[in-house]
């Protein structure tokens, strides 16, 4: 294969945004409501469609704006239609998110016309068009440092997600394990709550751009599964998120690139790969892990349990 | 200040309703748990005992009613209270070890923000050393028994220093050493003055357990010391015809010799 500075660049921005989702994503795991990021991750959509239409312009601060509204919007109503219309919380989930989703998507058809949002860009992303658009960062008469636009996008929200946690990590492990003392003791886990979904919700427009609305819960959720298989400490299964989340960028965009030439096949697509990849990540460490499938049958064999 | 429930009581419940779905589960409950107790909450399944308590502490909302803590409203006595969920309430595959969930119990004073320290994290070591379970300390909290479990919630609510325990069926599903271990931990709080409310289903166990009783059933049916309240005539009115059970209430009533 043939490496330019465009695979550094698509690299580094699959990796932020890998690390972005994988952060909110630990605490969706660990509250069982991984599919809530599914649900928020489509909702955003409508809200990105009103906020474009109004501005006019796509990656503005209004379609930060509108997206991160229609997210907590969407934990808000899910909420609301569990409580009031009795309805369980899954099935609430699904009626919410898809009606929004199916909003967003006839908003983007009805402008079509004079609006270069796509449906297709928003199912998938756009990650192999990220280098089109670069800013500079440092420049110097020997050296010029640039990265894509959406590198900086994604990687604010890396950064505020890492502020978050940094701040709020007691409140936000105390309220996901035991929301009951959380209450007595003051801390309001619902706000904690609505902050998460929130994080959730900037995070997933941010990454939006570039991967897609649908590989964005991969990353949401697959590498704090996989860690979740290795560790039962919560910082380390921070780290090992973060970390498999990194190398699920890395070796998709890599694989994306060198797979398909072993078959005499065009390049495929990196997004695609990267989910591809943590997908297939998770799979060999669920069986060699720690408590790997593999594992439990070879320690079997080597020592048969007394009857 | 309502002259029946005068600020000396550590808890006052007035005229309390909850209604899950319009469908009331308490009713019109009027309470005094005195200073110093050791107070039972024993009722049938679906008597609303838990909900009772919860509803003490705004984890549900109150369809009417007030509660008073030393006669000032709940919010501004948040510092005089532990609270202990009934087991199953938490995922104990969290990814936590028992003394990270001892030190939990020392966020309140802490506040917003601010860091667990060295400070915290041994007052949490000695918690768990008076439940017998210090050597655990560092073990993640789904390899623990059931029993072990328990006593982490309870050198939780003993780190948070309170006046008033609200604890829910500590009991439940134990071991009988733990079980021992419990009564003897409710048994040093009182000692120290301090009042414990635990919801309780052994009617076997209430007399020697408990010096104060609550009787529920959706509403009050009795509530005084154990001596006068735990009567055959009190069980029935809250049991009604839950035959089974009856077999237990006469056991439990030929123990204390009553």
């Amino acid at each position: 294969m043939n490496w330019t500075v465009n695979d550094l660049h698509i690299i580094l921005v699959g990796v932020l945004c890998a690390m972005a989702c994988a952060l909110p994503g630990v605490f969706l795991l660990l509250r069982r409501m991984s599919m809530m990021g599914d649900a928020i991750s489509h909702a955003v959509l409508p809200g990105l469609a009103v906020a474009f239409l109004v501005s006019g312009s796509r990656a503005s601060w209004w379609m930060f704006f509108g997206a991160a509204l229609a997210g907590v919007l969407t934990a808000l109503f899910t909420q609301w239609i569990t409580k009031f219309g009795k309805v369980e919380r899954g099935a609430a989930m699904g009626i919410v998110f898809t009606t929004l989703f199916a909003v967003g998507l006839l908003l983007i058809e009805q402008g079509a016309g004079n609006v270069d949002l796509d449906a297709g860009c928003v199912l998938y992303g756009a990650l192999e068009y990220t280098p089109l658009n670069l800013v500079t960062l440092f420049e110097t008469e020997e050296f010029l440092i640039q990265i894509p636009h959406a590198a900086l996008v994604i990687g604010s929200a890396l950064l505020l997600n890492i502020l978050i946690i940094g701040i709020f990590y007691k409140e936000l492990t105390l309220a996901s394990f035991d929301p009951g003392l959380a209450e007595t003791q003051g801390f309001r886990p619902k706000v904690i709550h609505y902050l998460l979904m929130t994080m959730v919700a900037v995070t997933t427009v941010a990454a939006f751009e570039s991967v897609g609305s649908i590989i964005v819960i991969a990353m949401l959720i697959v590498p704090p599964a996989t860690a979740f298989l290795i560790t039962r400490r919560l910082p380390l299964l921070i780290g090992l998120s973060l970390a498999l989340a990194a190398a699920s960028a890395i070796l998709g965009h890599l694989s994306s690139q060198a797979l398909p030439a072993l078959l005499g096949l065009p390049e495929t697509m990196s997004s695609g790969m990267m989910a591809t990849t943590s997908g297939f990540l998770f799979l060999l460490v669920w069986l060699l892990g720690p408590q790997g499938l593999l594992k439990k049958q070879s320690r079997e064999l080597v020592a048969p349990p007394t009857p | 200040m309502r002259p029946e429930h005068p600020p000396e009581f550590p808890l006052a419940i007035h005229d309390l309703t909850v209604a899950y779905h319009r469908k009331p589960v308490l009713w019109d409950i009027e309470l005094n748990v005195p200073q110093g107790t050791l107070a039972g909450i024993v009722g049938p399944n679906g008597a609303g005992k838990s909900t009772l308590l919860k509803a003490c502490l705004d984890l549900i909302p109150k369809t009417s009613g007030e509660v008073l803590i030393y006669g000032k409203p709940y919010e501004d006595q948040r510092d005089l209270i532990a609270y202990v969920p009934q087991r199953e309430s938490v995922d104990w595959d969290f990814p936590v070890s028992a003394l990270d969930v001892v030190v939990m119990g020392t966020y309140r004073k802490l506040g917003w923000f601010k860091r667990v320290g060295k400070a915290q994290r041994q007052q949490a070591r000695e918690a768990l050393e008076q439940v017998g379970i210090g050597h655990l300390a560092d073990r993640q909290i789904s390899q623990l028994s059931g029993g072990q479990q328990q006593r982490v919630f309870l050198a939780r609510a003993l780190v948070q220093d309170a006046e008033i325990y609200f604890m829910d069926e500590p009991f439940a599903a134990v071991d009988a050493a733990t079980e021992q271990a419990v009564i003897e931990l409710l048994q040093n709080l009182n000692a120290k003055g301090k009042t414990v409310l635990c919801v309780h289903h052994d009617l076997a166990t209430v007399s020697r357990y408990f010096d104060h009783l609550v009787l529920l059933n959706m509403r009050i049916v009795a509530s005084g010391p154990t001596s006068e309240t735990f009567t055959r005539e009190n069980l029935h009115k809250t049991y009604g015809g839950k035959l089974n059970l009856l077999d237990d209430v006469a056991e439990a009533l030929k123990n204390v010799g009553r």
